[in-house]
């Protein structure tokens, strides 16, 4: 990525600077728009550190209108713009460009309403994922998708990136749990789609806007399901001498018909430093630890704990721990949600991928990833979302070091290379963004990537809205449009026809 | 007229794209299970998509399923079956409810036409278990888009986007589900004699507790003796599905009790015939009648349907029932008069959602609206999309507008 080229800043709108400022400041009146570049500099870069960027002018709108005028504005003068929710996108989605309004969601704070009856909450974009819950869990409800950086991420951002967390296998990502939103189109139409009614009318474009990288338009509204909360939740704690055992107890679990809230896996050097880093109580002389949670009814939990229990014995877990109190379900969390700070002590750096497999492949990938390891010469650990088969390999490196910075960003494309040749995917959750753009073509050939423009085109046809993000190479909306016709004869003259 | 019947994802490519260099329309079919919803076609050719089959892949421990998209939905089902798992969304059948046979349908159909069943209410829709898809668009170019994993944002969820598109954006060759486990126990727990409002209230409270409820219907008085074969007998039925492990579904249901003691007579249904009651009510089958009777199915708010079909009544013949706790209401319209203007207008007034003709006699289908008319930068936004997809027009013409 040190490589990264991103769109030339049109030279047209850096010279109108001060007068697109300016005419910002009428639209958004008062503390809205920051152009001093020291006030920028907070803005400059997201959860994908690497990257920096001042950009043209950060607008804080306060209103729909004023962000639809804010699009308009830019839509007619070719602007560009990059809309940013909380800044915590791990894929470099949120980065500003040179020349770009970077159109910050944060004061769209409020939630609008809360509905137990229909159990749906409305909430504005930058109101946080967990301020969702906070709102409602008085009542005994909650937002299922919990990203891990869900105290400070926007329910905007989730949307814009379909963000999952630990509990999306039992539970979904937010593209199963969103009804609703309303967003604006870069010409500065608003749009609604969906509701508090399930499934919207005509194609599923919310399904497309769900993940869509801040491309497609800028949400201003969002209704969510919420859900009652699961009446207790309890751990178990197991050790494999091997992956491949793990793995294996991760497939019997779901081939016995169970779907746990959540099942994540440790390898080697993450169970290590996690225990080192908040003493979890973890056992060491292990390759793989699993923490398989199940949540519901009390009687329901007892019994499937009796279920895994059996399943992890047949095979082969050295250790097994069921949590018997609250405490002891968080301890078994603990290591594992700070595996990532947990890795930051033991490594100046690191650098955090999100390939998915398919889960049977586990073993192979995990070999892969040891000899990419040697020859790059750099340490990996893993953290593993073992239901679904989404992997965080972080990559242990020394940014100060000349040159280890690309040498982890190449260990780091050839695990999602390694990914995608055994049927996975490049990004689990955190988005393609600038990180795995043109790692793009490795998945997709050049007509399912034009499919993927020709959306953009119905929705942004400039190429205006977070340009350089998602896309290796943008076409031309008009070149896409041409149609290539060959042949002309009636095809397969020998197929069936009645 | 011709009738092409395509084998391989190929010979789907190479007709689509004559098609497309004849400009000559395509009526995209799989079994003809849904022909009668939409606009009526009249093209000259039909792409019949019902001989390009086969699961391609099953992996049950990976809970993925790939089948070529001509697939029978039934012999899907079966497989999963046998392997103790399920699409969860529980795909309704319209067959009976058209006057067809039932069983029919493909699995690309159910993709087209994003169906879904009761468990919709906990488990989503088709559009919420799709996972990848090769097609071939109104372009004549084959790609694909999503995958075989569960958790994938790479790129556009380009396979939602094809969700109730209804063969008008491209042709599905390819499509990749999430299946999961099948329930083990399954329990019906039924308030009866409920009025409408009751019962939307006692779902409400049902639905938001944690008894875990997959299913919410009320079916009222009359219509409740259409289903199963009328082993509910005729009182208004309000009908709560707890799924799960045995000792699970038991606790819930004794929970659902004590929170419901109050509302009405309870009735508990196991076994078989919960399931029949489910099935029925999911394929509408208290209107399967054989007429042309004109049926709209509505997804608004659970807490509106019932007000909406009150204010309905007081200027139209209307029988009703309702699924997903109330949020999806199912009309047949006694007067044979489709009444969308009526029905659209109090839709709106109760808080919106979207409302579907989906029988009716053809000369209605022709001249309304069947499926619900968009603002106009939402219609304008989709006229672009079908653009960039079928410029010219050539999958399925007009069937959505």
């Amino acid at each position: 990525m040190s490589g990264l080229a991103m769109p030339k800043p049109d030279d047209a709108t850096m010279r109108r600077r001060d007068e697109i400022v300016a005419d910002m400041r009428i639209i958004v009146p008062g503390e809205g728009v920051v152009d001093a570049a020291n006030s920028m500099r907070a803005f400059e870069s997201d959860g994908l550190t690497a990257y920096r960027q001042l950009p043209l002018v950060v607008v804080l709108p306060q209103t729909v209108a004023q962000v639809s005028r804010v699009l308009k504005y830019c839509n007619d003068r070719n602007i560009r713009v990059v809309p940013r929710g909380s800044g915590t996108s791990l894929s470099g989605g949120a980065l500003p460009l040179e020349d770009a309004v970077l159109l910050v969601m944060s004061r769209f704070n409020r939630i609008l309403e809360i509905d137990f009856s229909n159990r749906v909450v409305v909430a504005q974009p930058g109101v946080t994922n967990l301020g969702i819950t906070t709102a409602v869990e008085q009542e005994g409800f909650y937002y299922a998708p919990d990203p891990s950086s869900q105290i400070a991420c926007s329910i905007g951002g989730n949307v814009a990136e379909n963000s999952g967390g630990v509990h999306c296998l039992k539970y979904g990502l937010t593209a199963n749990n969103v009804l609703g939103i309303e967003m604006v189109l870069m010409n500065g139409e608003v749009v609604r789609l969906g509701g508090s009614h399930l499934d919207a009318e005509g194609y599923d474009l919310l399904g497309v806007m769900t993940g869509s990288e801040g491309l497609l338009g800028v949400v201003t509204e969002v209704t969510v399901r919420i859900l009652r909360k699961p009446e207790t939740a309890r751990a178990l704690l197991i050790g494999f001498p091997t992956s491949e055992q793990g793995g294996q107890c991760v497939a019997d679990i779901i081939g016995a018909g169970i779907i746990p809230g959540g099942m994540e896996m440790m390898d080697r050097p993450a169970i290590h430093a996690a225990e080192d880093f908040v003493h979890a109580g973890y056992p060491l002389d292990l390759e793989a630890l699993l923490i398989v949670e199940l949540d519901g009814p009390g009687v329901e939990v007892d019994h499937l704990i009796g279920v895994v229990e059996a399943i992890a014995y047949k095979n082969g877990s050295t250790t097994c721990r069921i949590s018997q109190s609250e405490q002891e379900r968080l301890s078994f969390w603990a290591g594992r949600k700070a595996a990532f700070p947990a890795v930051g002590r033991i490594s100046p750096d690191y650098y955090c991928m999100d390939g998915t497999i398919p889960r049977k492949e586990l073993p192979r990938v995990l070999a892969g990833m040891r000899e990419l390891s040697e020859k790059y010469g750099l340490g990996v650990a893993n953290v593993f979302h073992a239901g679904d088969g989404n992997l965080h390999p972080l990559i242990l490196y020394d940014a100060n070091v000349p040159g280890e910075l690309d040498k982890a960003e190449s260990f780091g494309a050839d695990i999602l290379r390694l990914c995608v040749k055994v049927g996975g995917v490049l990004t689990g959750e955190h988005g393609v963004g600038v990180e795995k753009r043109d790692l793009m073509p490795e998945m997709f050939n050049q007509i399912d990537l034009d499919q993927q423009m020709r959306v953009k085109c119905a929705f942004d046809p400039n190429h205006l809205l977070n340009p350089g993000k998602v896309f290796p190479q943008l076409r031309r909306c008009a070149e896409l449009g041409r149609m290539h016709i060959s042949g002309g004869k009636l095809p397969f003259p020998d197929i069936p026809r009645f | 007229m011709t009738t092409f019947t395509p084998t391989t994802s190929d010979e789907t490519l190479s007709t689509v794209a004559w098609a497309v260099e004849q400009q000559s329309p395509l009526e995209i079919l799989g079994h003809g299970s849904k022909r009668g919803i939409g606009r009526p076609l009249q093209t000259e050719h039909t792409l019949d998509m019902s001989k390009l089959t086969h699961v391609t892949l099953y992996e049950p421990a990976e809970l993925v399923l790939s089948a070529k998209a001509g697939t029978p939905l039934a012999e899907i089902e079966k497989l999963l079956a046998e392997n103790g798992q399920q699409l969860a969304f529980e795909p309704m059948d319209y067959g009976p409810l058209l006057g067809g046979e039932p069983g029919k349908g493909t699995i690309g159909g159910v993709l087209a036409a994003n169906l879904s069943g009761p468990r919709r209410l906990k488990a989503g829709a088709a559009r919420d278990h799709i996972l990848g898809i090769n097609v071939v668009s109104g372009r004549g170019e084959a790609f694909k888009s999503g995958g075989r994993v569960v958790k994938n944002v790479t790129g556009y969820d380009m396979s939602k986007l094809m969700a109730n598109s209804w063969g008008t954006l491209a042709v599905f060759t390819d499509v990749t589900f999430k299946v999961l486990p099948a329930a083990e126990t399954e329990v019906t727990l039924a308030i009866r004699g409920l009025l409408d409002d009751a019962a939307v209230a006692a779902m409400a409270v049902a639905v938001g507790s944690s008894a875990e409820v997959s299913s919410a219907a009320h079916l009222p008085e009359r219509i409740a003796a259409r289903v199963a074969d009328g082993a509910l007998g005729s009182d208004a039925a309000t009908l709560l599905r707890v799924e799960g492990f045995g000792p699970s579904v038991a606790y819930r249901i004794t929970a659902l009790k004590k929170l419901l003691g109050g509302a009405g007579p309870l009735q508990e249904i196991a076994g078989e015939v919960s399931q029949v009651i489910w099935r029925d009510v999911r394929d509408v089958r208290p209107f399967a009648d054989f007429s042309e009777k004109p049926v709209w199915r509505v997804s608004m708010t659970p807490s509106q349907g019932h007000h909406m079909v009150l204010a309905l009544r007081m200027q139209a013949a209307v029988s009703a029932f309702y699924d997903w706790q109330g949020g999806l209401v199912w009309l047949r319209m006694e007067e044979g008069d489709p009444q969308d203007a009526l029905l659209r207008g109090l839709l709106r007034k109760h808080g919106g959602g979207h409302a579907t003709l989906v029988r009716a006699a053809p000369a209605h289908c022709a001249a309304l609206p069947v499926f619900e008319p968009q603002t106009p930068a939402l219609a304008a936004l989709s006229q672009r999309l079908k653009q960039e997809f079928d410029p010219k027009n050539i999958l399925n013409p007009g069937r959505m507008a």
